[in-house]
């Protein structure tokens, strides 16, 4: 097989509904090797990256996230994960890993209290993860949101670890760079739309770079964060 | 047969959209003298178990891994006997 391939395994959860617009980008556009990984399943299938994708996992019962935590497959993504191996959590997926305690903090209701399905801006703060190698540091990327809990909040002393040790990976930010109060749709901490660990393997985001992936769609500001994790297999 | 009654509220640090929402709208009912309003949750759950010490046991388990997240949450518990 090419070496330049990368398997990819997304997660399907009931109430997954951002599943297969990931598929068609990894599968479609490029051209990678992608699987759909059943929640019940106790298998990754020898896959090389986990991803957790959008949607409403059982409902948003209890809290975002909570319960999909304790689906069968989470057990074997954890240990994945702690091992090293690569996942990306976007929207509900970022929550997921929240939840699980993959990653720190928590997502609160947006500050609206509003569902927001929108464009925004936001800004490569760290572009030396494997999830934002092919971007330039600062760069504006224009890419959709759509949630009602995105809203990312940690403590104090959390945050501060976070900013010091270059976890935040995505800002809320103005179309000119600029990280403004306005510019933050849902009231996150310091603006924060996208966070990674501290061994730089697992990363979450809200925005939806699955959605802004394909030509057809106008915007393609999403498809580097996929191509910098196919990359990374070239270096 | 045990029942635990379960309390879980947004930690005092934690910004309230929806306790904020709805002191707007007691304001609008010329409510007077609401300070303000949290929002939690209260959650039931009967627990089969051989007395108060087990059951107790069980319910804490239950809010630390799953009902409660303790980033944003606190959690208290009453417990009492169900007579069958």
């Amino acid at each position: 097989m090419n070496s330049s391939i990368i398997k990819f395994g997304v997660v399907v959860f009931p109430g997954s509904n951002c599943d297969h617009d990931c598929f068609y980008v990894l599968r479609k556009i490029l051209k990678q090797d992608v699987r759909f990984l059943w929640h019940k399943s106790s298998s990754l299938e020898d896959v090389d990256v986990v991803i957790l994708p959008g949607g409403f996992s059982y409902g948003d019962y209890l809290r975002c996230g909570a319960i999909a935590c304790f689906s069968p497959i989470m057990k074997i993504v954890i240990d994945f994960a702690k091992k090293g191996g690569k996942v990306l959590g976007i929207c509900n997926g970022f929550q997921i890993l929240c939840e699980s305690g993959l990653l720190p903090g928590a997502l609160l209701r947006n500050r609206s209290l509003k569902f927001i399905c929108d464009n925004v801006n936001i800004r490569v703060e760290n572009n030396t993860t494997i999830y934002t190698s092919a971007y330039k540091q600062n760069e504006v990327l224009k890419i959709p949101i759509a949630h009602g809990d995105g809203n990312y909040f940690a403590d104090v002393d959390t945050i501060k670890m976070l900013e010091d040790s270059g976890q935040v990976v995505f800002r809320y930010c103005e179309p000119d760079g600029n990280v403004t109060l306005n510019a933050n749709p849902n009231g996150s901490v310091n603006n924060i739309a996208g966070i990674i660990n501290r061994s730089r393997n697992i990363m979450g985001m809200m925005p939806h770079p699955e959605r802004a992936s394909d030509e057809v769609l106008r915007n393609i500001d999403g498809r580097k964060l996929f191509e910098s994790i196919i990359n990374e297999r070239l270096l | 047969m045990y029942l635990a009654k379960i309390f879980i509220t947004l930690k005092k640090s934690i910004l309230d959209p929806q306790g904020k929402a709805v002191h707007h709208a007691m304001q609008n009912l010329k409510l007077s003298g609401i300070e303000e309003v949290r929002i939690g949750k209260f959650i039931e759950i009967k627990i089969n178990s051989k007395n108060k010490d087990e059951a107790q046991k069980i319910t804490e388990e239950a809010c630390k891994k799953l009902l409660a997240n303790p980033v944003m949450e606190n959690f208290t518990f009453s417990i009492e006997e169900l007579l069958t």
